[in-house]
């Protein structure tokens, strides 16, 4: 491991308290204009909102100044934006459609940020984490599993990742999506030496042994499980690359990649020459403008491309575009409703707030000193960084279609909630990391030195 | 752990820069590819929804107008007029496009012409919707209506020009049809009414004015004789042969007169006489002393063969070249019953461009295009424009003096008009054996400071002999000359 020259930032509460401002101004004045075009007045719930969020934002600020003073300033006010543009865009879509998604939206965000809070408050060092490494990989695989039980899953759109109970539904692949982040850095910061430095060398690559590869194998044949199961594209390549990734910054072998890379595409191939529903999925990416396709099977992805394309460079406007055309507006295709009514400079910004989230998570993956610390965060930035390639990457024809949200953007409870607590561990693993050397507390082990001193590249 | 995590960073670079990159592909460089693309309904709602500008016609009455509405594409097309103005001014439909003036016209109608580029630059900084522009049209609303009525829902059009400028003063194609069946938001009632509009045999969609090809009968023989007197080898009274048949080269059909007689004493006649009854026999063997090349030419300078858009699109009258107008066809040719096509609006060219002293004025319809709303100021006036001459004046001036003696003593005496002179055209074209023929008739009439030409078809003609254009178009003719010069 390379050396990390200790540096002492300041902890910088104040710019985050005016960039959280500055957030919700932007959110505030994006849901007045949507109120000015579409009903010609100033929405009389703004303030309500714009100061729900405001408040809710600052209360997690305070927070931080108490309980991790020294945590990545940029994160909340980042998150707290997209958090606000989806709002905006979701209400926008409810005046169109007549629905009352927004309200629903807005308490999910408060129930968010609410846990974020409360995983500050009771996650003091997130070094505590990896005491529940295994605890951790049982309540993932449960949350992942739930859906296939029978009364309790739901299948939308052919998808089985919704469990439901009454009115209220839920996708326990988000929350899992955490889980496994922490598994994952607990397992393989136990396990690296193993897995990186045995093996014979063939060519470039140091291949693992045989019976290193089975934690590999084991996810592989989660993800291809979940793939055939609940028939869900998006949250298999989630796993599988989180792992990989993870695997590959724990190990610092590439062989590992490469592993992943051919046992990714061969459940690729597989399911795509097997499964009617990739097969439809691939039909769709590869030819979605055929007469018989953009009627029916691909209409929804066609319809999010036309209303791109109306938008063009600086969109058509909030309330001034017709996003509500495409099914899920607000939520598989809240981009492409986000890039008709602001256009490829609008879309540019949301994606330039991604950036910078998740160059803050690698940033606190590098800057921290303890191994765990690191493949958390890693993974967890990653696993953001997954979420928005699927989804933008299905929308705009880089990849098949598949069943991810749009972190913050979209609308939906689980993935509001999870991507709030993913933000939460984040801004605790900076703690730690931007903390100047002297008030660094030895982790709850005490062996964070243990763990640095393995292998030096 | 941190040199694969930088390396990781490099992964999730290159996977944000595909996420920029196919976002502007799909936003910038293929927008305008998928704003094309069939079943891009988008387009057809910005479209719809703005404010489009209004039809008028002289004097200020609108014939189309947008009407705000309460469904999603807030405007609704309506026209007023229903059928009168229909072939003009087209329709602007969700499921059919659009046609006629709401076609030609578009750009400037839907506020995207380029003239209007700098007034809008201010509306997209306003973030207001760009408003269209108003289409004020040539048409005299007094002598449409007068033509419609003189038409009396008989199939046909009629058209009159305004010789010195090429202004169309009326424009009348009947059947007509109600535009705002087809401009409905309704969508079934859109296709039901395009179902049988298709359907109808009479083809109500079809401006028969512009668009209709009809033999020009008789009154062909006005570029003939036109053809004869630019030759330099005929005046008004040189004589020509007028038998009672005339023999053909190459067949043993004859050519004959409506009459069954000669048309004056020893088979022989003037060309003025000639002219004034409508003599076939003359006309034929005229056409074969001048040859296809002079009459082809001379028919070239009236607007034969050319392209216009007026600025709606016009189709092209022709006379037959080759084999078309060979052996005993030429003569057939010469009286406007071989091969020769044109529209009504080309037979009412012909008359203007004789009243006009030879001068064929370019026909147009369009007369000015205006700011929408109050202020009415003037985009854009186009000028008259001159297609070329057809005749010298002298021989326009004599044209005239042959056409007035066919209203005063000939076959068209039902288009005398008091106190205005009048100069006409009868014709009585066959189009197959057993068929009611077309019954035409041109003119042209001044008076004061005022002009007009006129072209009249009848399509059903009545029974073969009371058929002639005199007898059934010219009254109508007349009526529409009347509503020009006067008020």
């Amino acid at each position: 491991m390379a050396t990390v020259l200790p540096v002492y930032p300041t902890t910088r509460r104040n710019v985050e308290l005016a960039l959280v401002v500055l957030a919700v101004v932007i959110a505030g004045g994006a849901w007045a204009v949507t109120g000015l075009t579409v009903e010609g007045s100033l929405p009389p719930n703004l303030f309500a909102y714009a100061g729900g969020l405001g408040g809710l934002a600052v209360v997690l600020h305070l927070l931080l100044r108490w309980r991790a003073k020294h945590a990545d300033p940029l994160l909340l006010p980042v998150a707290t934006l997209l958090n606000g543009i989806g709002l905006v865009m979701i209400h926008r879509l409810d005046l169109a459609l007549d629905s009352s998604a927004a309200s629903r939206q807005f308490t999910w965000s408060a129930l968010g940020i609410v846990m974020a809070g409360v995983v500050l408050v009771f996650v003091r060092d997130h070094r505590i984490l990896r005491r529940y490494t295994w605890t951790a990989a049982v309540a993932g695989l449960v949350l992942l599993l739930l859906p296939l039980v029978p009364g309790l899953g739901r299948t939308v759109n052919g998808a089985r990742i919704w469990i439901g109970i009454g009115s209220l539904s839920f996708q326990p692949g988000e929350l899992a999506k955490i889980c496994l982040a922490v598994f994952f850095a607990g397992y393989l910061v136990v396990h690296r030496d193993a897995l990186s430095l045995t093996g014979k060398k063939v060519l470039f690559l140091q291949l693992p042994r045989a019976r290193d590869l089975g934690p590999i194998l084991l996810a592989w044949v989660a993800s291809v499980g979940i793939l055939v199961l609940q028939r869900d594209l998006g949250t298999s390549l989630l796993f599988f690359g989180l792992f990989v990734a993870v695997l590959y910054v724990s190990t610092e072998r590439v062989s590992w990649i490469v592993l992943g890379l051919l046992m990714f595409s061969a459940a690729a191939v597989f399911a795509a020459t097997t499964m009617s529903h990739v097969q439809a999925r691939v039909d769709i990416w590869l030819h979605p403008f055929t007469a018989e396709n953009r009627t029916g099977s691909s209409y929804q992805l066609v319809q999010g491309l036309f209303g791109m394309a109306n938008g063009g460079l600086t969109g058509t406007g909030l309330g001034e575009g017709r996003p509500q055309t495409v099914p899920y507006a607000n939520s598989d295709f809240i981009y492409s409703s986000l890039g008709e009514e602001l256009g490829l400079v609008g879309l540019f910004a949301v994606l330039v707030l991604y950036v910078v989230l998740v160059e803050r998570g690698l940033r606190t993956a590098i800057g921290v000193r303890d191994g765990f610390g690191k493949l958390l965060a890693a993974g967890l930035a990653f696993s953001v960084t997954l979420q928005v390639f699927v989804v933008v990457g299905g929308v705009t024809r880089v990849i098949p279609l598949t069943g991810l949200t749009m972190p913050f953007l979209a609308a939906g409870g689980s993935s509001l909630v999870s991507n709030w607590i993913v933000v939460a561990l984040l801004l605790r693993v900076s703690d730690l990391a931007r903390r100047p050397a002297a008030e660094v507390r030895n982790g709850p082990e005490g062996d964070t030195g243990v763990t640095q001193a393995v292998r030096i590249a | 752990m941190n040199r694969p995590l930088r390396r990781l960073s490099l992964v999730v670079a290159f996977l944000f820069f595909a996420l920029f990159a196919s976002t502007t592909w799909v936003q910038f460089v293929s927008a305008g590819t998928l704003n094309a693309m069939p079943g891009n309904s988008r387009q057809l709602y910005s479209e719809f929804g703005r404010e489009r500008g209004a039809i008028l016609v002289q004097g200020g009455a609108a014939v189309a107008t947008s009407q705000r509405v309460d469904d999603p594409y807030e405007f609704q097309r309506t026209y007023p007029a229903g059928p009168l103005y229909a072939p003009l001014t087209g329709y602007y439909s969700l499921r059919y496009g659009t046609a006629g003036i709401e076609r030609a016209e578009n750009d400037v109608l839907s506020g995207s012409a380029d003239e209007l580029f700098y007034r809008n630059l201010s509306s997209l900084l306003t973030g207001e919707k760009p408003q269209g522009a108003d289409v004020t049209l040539t048409l005299q609303p007094r002598v449409q209506q007068a033509a419609w009525d003189a038409l009396a829902g008989r199939k046909g059009a009629v058209v009159a020009l305004d010789p010195r400028t090429g202004d169309v003063l009326a424009m009348v194609s009947s059947p007509s049809y109600d535009p705002n069946t087809l401009a409905t938001h309704d969508g079934a009632a859109q296709e039901q009414a395009w179902t049988r509009l298709n359907g109808d045999e009479d083809d109500p969609l079809v401006n028969r004015a512009t668009s209709a090809l009809y033999p020009p009968g008789s009154t062909f023989k006005l570029v003939t004789a036109a053809a004869a007197l630019e030759s330099g080898d005929y005046t008004a009274d040189s004589a020509l042969a007028g038998p009672q048949e005339l023999d053909l080269p190459q067949t043993s059909n004859t050519l004959k007169n409506d009459e069954g007689t000669a048309c004056g004493p020893n088979d022989q006649v003037s060309l003025a006489d000639a002219l004034k009854i409508s003599c076939n026999t003359a006309f034929g063997w005229l056409g074969e002393q001048l040859g296809a090349d002079a009459l082809e030419e001379q028919a070239g300078k009236f607007g034969f063969g050319q392209s216009l858009s007026i600025p709606t699109s016009v189709a092209t009258s022709r006379y037959p070249t080759g084999d078309d107008v060979a052996g005993p066809l030429l003569a057939y040719s010469a009286i406007g019953q071989g091969s020769d096509v044109a529209t009504p609006l080309q037979v009412a060219m012909i008359s203007a461009a004789i009243a006009n002293d030879g001068v064929v004025m370019k026909p147009n319809l369009v007369a000015k295009v205006s700011e929408a709303g109050g202020s009415g100021s003037v985009i854009e006036q186009p000028s008259p424009q001159e297609l070329g001459r057809a005749v010298s004046t002298g021989t326009a001036r004599t044209l005239q003096q042959m056409m007035e003696l066919v209203v005063s003593r000939g076959t068209g005496t039902r288009a005398q008009i008091d106190g205005a002179t009048v100069g006409g055209k009868t014709g009585t074209a066959q189009h197959g054996v057993g068929l009611p023929p077309y019954a035409w008739f041109t003119s042209f009439a001044e008076k004061g400071d005022r002009e007009v030409a006129v072209a009249v078809v009848i399509e059903d003609g009545g029974t073969t002999e009371s058929a002639y254009g005199g007898r059934l178009s010219a009254p109508v003719a007349k009526t529409v000359m009347e509503a020009a010069l006067d008020g």
